[in-house]
């Protein structure tokens, strides 16, 4: 079929019809066709190729052929039969294949200065730079780097509980590009028919840092309780098995430092019904007796969601979410009449859009 | 009424519900785009027929309704698709483009030889066409075949500006054949495509309602599921966008509203088919009937008899099928991910109807789609095999050699020498631990090239990426029949221009799913709008697609034919102008570049474009000048 056209030099290595064992090493073997059908003593081979492939494959001699690579084999020739000879075919696969029938250049090189250089104004020429400078910066706005909005109730719930239910939310959302965004969060918590006990805001800058990684920055205001401000540095993302994470380290204008590490995973039932186990660790690198706070672990929060999504955005849950306070901030919080074990039973919706 | 599956008919629901819930600020039609509204009169499904030398045409907005929904329309000359466009090799045409939406708009003629500033593509080839403008594209016809034109501005093809070109050659036809149709496949959706776009960069697998979960029926193991869940990839992304979402549409109608083409038995038909989706990927067959392959992108090859062939999209395949006794044929366009399908009739007489074949198990991505093309698993192995060619007893003497894959050995990377040793002792180090991906590193970005900029929009690197030209594609690995792959096209006349390239230019495929961010060598559009890739005059250039993402792309090189390296001579090898990259592998193109000016290069998959998979290709003129 690509015989006809095949140089010389090249004939020679085009696929005979003969049976198919025969075929795949006469094709394949030409320069080394010397050497014996039989596993190579080189010590890389084996890395390569178990065992038995090393019975269909040319063995290479070369240390690098098991890696099968022409340049590493042998100083690059110019013509091509010298590239393909470099080669080992038989682990090479199509590539040599290719250029069997069609040879060509198998190493990258620069264009030629013939080929110009700076950026593609052709158009300027014939439409004129300023009629063309509007839809240039469009295309350059719309393609890969624009921003979009993002807002996520990620709970917004009653709490059912020994003694008064109460009510919590989380909430967060961004506005930017996929690499570089605005990022705000918001939770808090109460009893019904009483003050609002925890609610805070950040405001935070977020730069992806890995495929899946957001380094943030930023600041938190608690509104609820006592007034305090904090810096905020963490990370958000998404782990291996999907862990769906947010760990964020507070310094307080206070001189106080605390942490808080989230972390969710939605396992789907079906497509529209998720079970969504999380967890919840509030940390403190000192006792804070303003706050309550105990020095070690503060909080742990253990929880199991069930939500089925109606549409992507919009989902009904109910769970259950046992918190314990922990050491010293257990302590705080019996010494305020509260129960440091609190086990609630949970409804809410989860909606982004 | 046509049967789909229980999986159409349940997704339909979920569609009205999330309209019926969502409210339209939250769906994004404020965003950046004013042409998509629901309103406006109904635009008709269907086209008419214009040719000569003066061809008229408007781009106006109204609304489709397929199917009893009603969704966002952007028409050319009032129907989706627009006016099949029949010009004649040789001629002049002049086309009178006017703008009648309330935002830019352009037509860009898809695989037309044009001068570059007729090409339309905005901030590229020329300004757009604003509001209320007309614009005159003028050229010479300088080939024949079938192609098609779409807008090039916004997120407009999704709304239906698109519509069928062909053009009849000076000469003879090279087969003869007694009846002549256009099947072109699209995708619709009631969304705004604004919407849609914004959804897939903030709700990951957002349109995919095929998703592994607990109740599924994918022929996963629990280790394989953990596997993908560690490497936080979904196997069942197939096409990002899937029915519920989209109804898949011929020539404009969905799978029940009765399109079908007449013909007598014993007549040879031509069909020519066009994809012009936004981002579907169809896999086409006709049962009961073999499809004679003769002409890609355009281009004739020689005849090649198939009974099924996957068209990217953006890609047109005609065929020839001869149609039998049967009252009624179904020429079924099965979207990849085969949550649906565009269907046509061929008949024997109006009304004639043959059943639809039920919908195909969805397929699964495998480990060779991810670039390890590592043994024994069904998939990645079977490919390998298809992907060797030296022909098919080595393939099978690879498998007899315990089940070793010769295309699992990475070597499709000639270029990157370091990378293919890195892949063979990574194969190693696998073949040790079985299937499994212990100590895999998906994303050891030391296999790239230095040129290839590595961030966080780089999410995979392909271990051992191989040439799989020979690939069918994604679910039609393993059907019981002839499928069509690119190793068996062959241009029917020779390539003019048959010299060795002189370079080898490879360029990478990359991508983050999570983010939805794609690019060429790591570098969204955004960042490399003023950073051209650059050919010589009459340089003669082998490109190396390398594929470092787990979806196939079909990749589209404006203004120029380029000849896919498929084990043909020089002289045979395929002109096309779009070519697939499957999944973690590479396709490479030879490309004389002689066509001087600015050209768009990019993916066509539209969502994958406007998300940065996109470059500009500049050739400079034969003065040196451009």
């Amino acid at each position: 079929m690509r015989m006809p056209l095949l140089s010389l030099p090249l004939l020679a290595f085009a696929p005979l019809p003969v049976p198919a064992l025969a075929q795949d090493q006469g094709g394949h073997d030409m320069p080394q066709a010397e050497e014996p059908l039989q596993p190579s003593d080189d010590p890389h081979a084996g890395h390569a190729m178990p065992a038995p492939a090393g019975a269909t494959e040319p063995p290479p001699t070369d240390p690098h052929a098991g890696h099968s690579m022409p340049a590493d084999a042998q100083p690059v020739e110019p013509a091509a039969a010298m590239d393909h000879s470099a080669m080992d075919h038989g682990a090479m696969g199509h590539g040599d294949m290719d250029t069997a029938a069609s040879p060509g250049p198998e190493f990258e090189t620069p264009p030629p200065p013939e080929a110009g250089s700076g950026p593609p104004r052709a158009a300027d020429a014939i439409w004129g730079a300023e009629a063309m400078a509007a839809s240039r910066a469009e295309l350059q706005r719309t393609h890969g780097d624009f921003a979009v909005f993002w807002f996520q109730s990620d709970r917004l719930e009653v709490q059912s509980r020994e003694g008064t239910d109460g009510y919590l939310w989380d909430l967060q959302g961004y506005y930017g590009g996929p690499t570089s965004r605005f990022w705000f969060k918001s939770e808090g918590e109460g009893a019904f028919g009483q003050r609002v006990e925890d609610a805070e805001v950040q405001a935070l800058y977020s730069r992806a840092i890995s495929p899946f990684w957001d380094l943030q920055a930023g600041v938190r205001q608690d509104v609820a309780g006592r007034d305090t401000t904090h810096g905020v540095l963490g990370i958000q993302g998404l782990a291996p098995y999907l862990y769906e994470i947010d760990a964020a380290l507070f310094v307080s204008h206070r001189g106080d430092v605390t942490a808080r590490i989230e972390a969710e995973l939605d396992q789907r039932i079906t497509q529209r019904l998720i079970l969504q186990p999380r967890a919840e660790v509030n940390l403190s690198a000192q006792d804070v007796p303003l706050l309550g706070l105990g020095s070690g672990i503060d909080k742990a929060e253990l929880g199991i969601r069930l939500r089925y999504e109606i549409i992507r955005e919009f989902a009904p849950y109910i769970g259950v979410e046992q918190s314990w306070r922990v050491g010293g901030s257990a302590d705080y919080a019996r010494a305020a009449g509260e129960d440091p074990s609190v086990t609630s039973y949970v409804a809410g919706i989860r909606f982004w859009f | 009424m046509v049967k789909l599956s229980r999986r159409g008919v349940l997704s339909g629901l979920g569609t009205g519900v999330a309209l019926a819930a969502v409210p339209a600020w939250a769906q994004g039609h404020s965003l950046h785009g004013r042409g998509h509204s629901r309103g406006g009169p109904r635009i008709p499904a269907g086209f008419g027929e214009l040719s000569g030398e003066v061809i008229d045409l408007t781009v106006g907005s109204g609304h489709r309704i397929v199917e009893g929904r009603r969704g966002p329309g952007i028409a050319v000359n009032g129907s989706v698709p627009g006016p099949l466009i029949r010009l004649r090799e040789g001629q002049n045409v002049r086309l009178n483009v006017t703008n009648d939406l309330n935002e830019d708009t352009s037509i860009h003629w898809h695989g037309l030889l044009v001068p570059f500033h007729m090409d339309g593509v905005p901030g590229v080839s020329f300004p757009g066409i604003r509001p209320g403008e007309t614009f005159a594209y003028e050229f010479p016809v300088r080939q024949s075949g079938t192609y098609w034109y779409h807008s090039h501005s916004g997120l407009q093809e999704q709304s239906g500006h698109y519509g069928p070109l062909i053009i009849d050659p000076a000469g003879a036809e090279p087969v003869p054949y007694d009846r002549d149709y256009i099947l072109l496949l699209s995708d619709f959706t009631v969304l705004d495509p604004h919407f849609i776009m914004s959804r897939l960069r903030t709700g990951e697998g957002y349109f995919n309602r095929q998703q592994t979960s607990w109740t599924d029926d994918y022929p996963l193991s629990g280790e394989e599921r953990r596997m993908w869940a560690k490497m936080r990839m979904p196997a069942t992304d197939i096409m990002d966008i899937g029915a519920p979402t989209y109804t898949f549409l011929a020539n404009g109608r969905g799978p029940t509203e009765g399109l079908e083409y007449l013909f007598r038995p014993g007549e040879r038909v031509r069909l020519r088919i066009i994809n012009g989706s936004a981002q579907s990927f169809f896999n086409v067959r006709i049962p009961g009937l073999a499809m004679t392959v003769i002409a890609a992108d355009g281009q004739n090859v020689r005849p090649v008899e198939v009974d099924e062939f996957q068209i990217g999209t953006a890609e047109t395949y005609d065929v020839i099928v001869e149609p039998g006794s049967a009252e009624a044929y179904a020429i079924v366009g099965e979207s990849m991910d085969r949550s649906g399908m565009a269907l046509a009739m061929l008949a024997s007489r109006p009304g004639a109807r043959a059943p639809a074949p039920p919908l195909r198990d969805p397929p699964l991505l495998t480990m060779a789609d991810m670039g390890m093309n590592h043994g024994p698993s069904e998939g990645g192995g079977h490919v390998g095999h298809d992907g060797m060619d030296h022909g098919g007893g080595a393939a099978r003497a690879a498998a007899s050699a315990g089940g070793m894959d010769h295309a699992a050995m990475g070597h499709g990377t000639p270029a990157a020498p370091a990378a293919t040793a890195e892949a063979g002792g990574a194969m190693a180090g696998m073949a040790m631990g079985g299937h499994s991906m212990e100590g895999m590193d998906m994303r050891d970005t030391s296999l790239l090239p230095p040129d290839v900029k590595v961030g966080p929009g780089v999410d995979m690197v392909s271990m051992a990426p191989v040439d799989k030209t020979g690939d069918p594609g994604l679910g039609l690995r393993d059907v019981g029949h002839r499928v069509l792959n690119y190793r068996m096209l062959a241009a029917l006349e020779p390539n003019r221009d048959t010299r060795e390239p002189s370079r080898l230019l490879e360029i990478h495929l990359t991508g983050n799913m999570e983010r939805y961010m794609w690019s060429f060598d790591g570098r969204m559009y955004s960042a490399v709008s003023d950073v051209p890739i650059r050919f010589a005059w009459n340089e003669r250039v082998r490109v190396k697609l390398v594929n470092n993402t787990m979806m196939g792309h079909p990749i589209h090189l404006h203004g120029m034919f380029f000849e896919i390296v498929n084990g043909q001579s020089p002289a045979q090898q395929p002109r096309k102008n779009v070519i697939i990259v499957q999944p973690g592998a590479s396709a490479t193109f030879d490309l004389t570049a002689n066509e001087p000016g600015d050209w768009a290069f990019h993916c066509h998959l539209m969502y994958h474009m406007h998300g940065g998979m996109m470059q500009t290709v500049t050739v400079v003129g034969p003065e040196g000048a451009v």
